[in-house]
């Protein structure tokens, strides 16, 4: 091999290599959400709230949200009054420490334990239309506001548990979490961007979904890709994974209601 | 059920105006099957039209292909103030109707 070769050889290997040499956790300036991974046409799609298809479920929400229900005959709006204003960051701090649980809950899980205590309504089931359209609703109200997951020092152990489930390896695939989106976020699997994994946006709106979905959806859709045995709807071991998630991105916007391709 | 409307507010007499319109809607195409092998039943948004001051100026027939939350935008041309109704009717008796108002000068 002549010189030259050799030279050109070697910059080519170093740029292959250098920018993620050490392929650890993603460096706090180089955060992209997942929609900067997008097609333009996708993002005009969910910057535009008449055509963003979240927003039905937005709308859908601000119905619900004054709606009377449950045995207290009370409606969301009894004690938390205007949404805009009531909700306003809420969903950025979310997961949060409940005090009577002793473990964090989400933004879904506290929706539920509302209308339980304070509605003596029955729960409404995950991934419900209900549900995703009060969580979407809640999340709109809390959009361009940088998340705060995990900051309370009470969550600090449940924010490791959480971490740990991110890098442990699992299923018959045996990967982790982090082989994807902490080491090889920036390539594509299957003609999809892989992504840095930033839950800024949910609920969201999936065009292959067709509709609006969690970030535990998310994740199980994750884990059967891996084929692993995905966790229950209200797994601790869900709740902390978002909560780790959470703050991983914690400072980024919130974009709810998103859209995903 | 909820619609998203894009229609501008004011317009010049003569413009060619962009009438965009979102409708909240499962679109069940009827091909599809339970686990337990059951068809499930068709259930879609079948006509969409729009009438701007009374007279039809879109209309859509849609079918089994389109997809959930149909998406559907149009252009047409500003003659007069007034108002816009879109309609959406389907399966199952579904039936919608919205309106939005333009200021033409």
């Amino acid at each position: 091999m002549s010189v030259s070769r050799f030279i050109a050889a070697a910059i080519l290997a170093t740029a292959l290599i250098l920018p993620h040499a050490d392929a650890g956790e993603v460096a706090f300036s180089e955060r992209r959400s997942g929609s900067t991974f997008m097609a333009p046409e996708t993002q005009a799609m969910q910057s535009n709230d008449t055509a963003n298809p979240g927003m039905l479920g937005v709308l859908d929400g601000a119905t619900l949200w004054g709606k009377t229900i449950g045995a207290a005959e009370k409606s969301c709006a009894s004690c938390h009054n205007d949404a805009s204003t009531s909700m306003s960051g809420v969903a950025a701090r979310y997961p949060a420490f409940d005090d009577t649980l002793k473990r964090p809950v989400d933004l879904e899980q506290r929706v539920n334990l509302c209308r339980v205590d304070h509605q003596r309504a029955p729960p409404l089931a995950y991934e419900s239309r209900e549900l995703l359209a009060l969580t979407a609703l809640i999340g709109r109200q809390s959009r361009g506001l940088p998340i705060a997951g995990g900051t309370d020092p009470r969550l600090t152990p449940f924010v490791d548990k959480g971490r740990a489930t991110f890098m442990r390896r699992q299923g018959q695939l045996n990967l982790a979490c982090t082989n994807c989106h902490d080491d090889n976020w920036y390539k594509r699997l299957a003609g999809s961007a892989i992504t840095q994994a930033h839950p800024t946006g949910y609920p969201l709106y999936r065009l292959e979904w067709q509709g609006l979905g969690s970030l535990q959806r998310r994740l199980r859709n994750c884990m059967v890709g891996m084929r692993a045995q995905p966790y229950d709807a209200d797994a601790p071991e869900m709740v902390e994974l978002e909560l780790y998630l959470m703050s991983r991105a914690r400072g980024m916007p919130i974009e709810t209601p998103a859209v995903r391709p | 059920m909820a619609a998203l409307i894009n229609v501008p507010a004011t317009a010049k007499r003569g413009d060619v105006i962009e009438i965009k319109t979102l409708m909240s809607h499962i679109m069940e195409t009827g091909f599809r099957h339970t686990v337990t092998g059951a068809a499930i039943p068709r259930d879609i948004i079948t006509d969409f039209s729009c009438r701007y001051n009374g007279v039809e100026v879109f209309r859509a027939e849609l079918f089994p292909a389109f997809s959930a939350n149909p998406f559907i935008t149009f252009f047409t041309v500003a003659t007069e103030s007034g108002v816009f109704e879109f309609r959406w009717s389907g399966d199952n008796g579904f039936y919608e109707a919205v309106t939005a108002n333009i200021v033409v000068t």
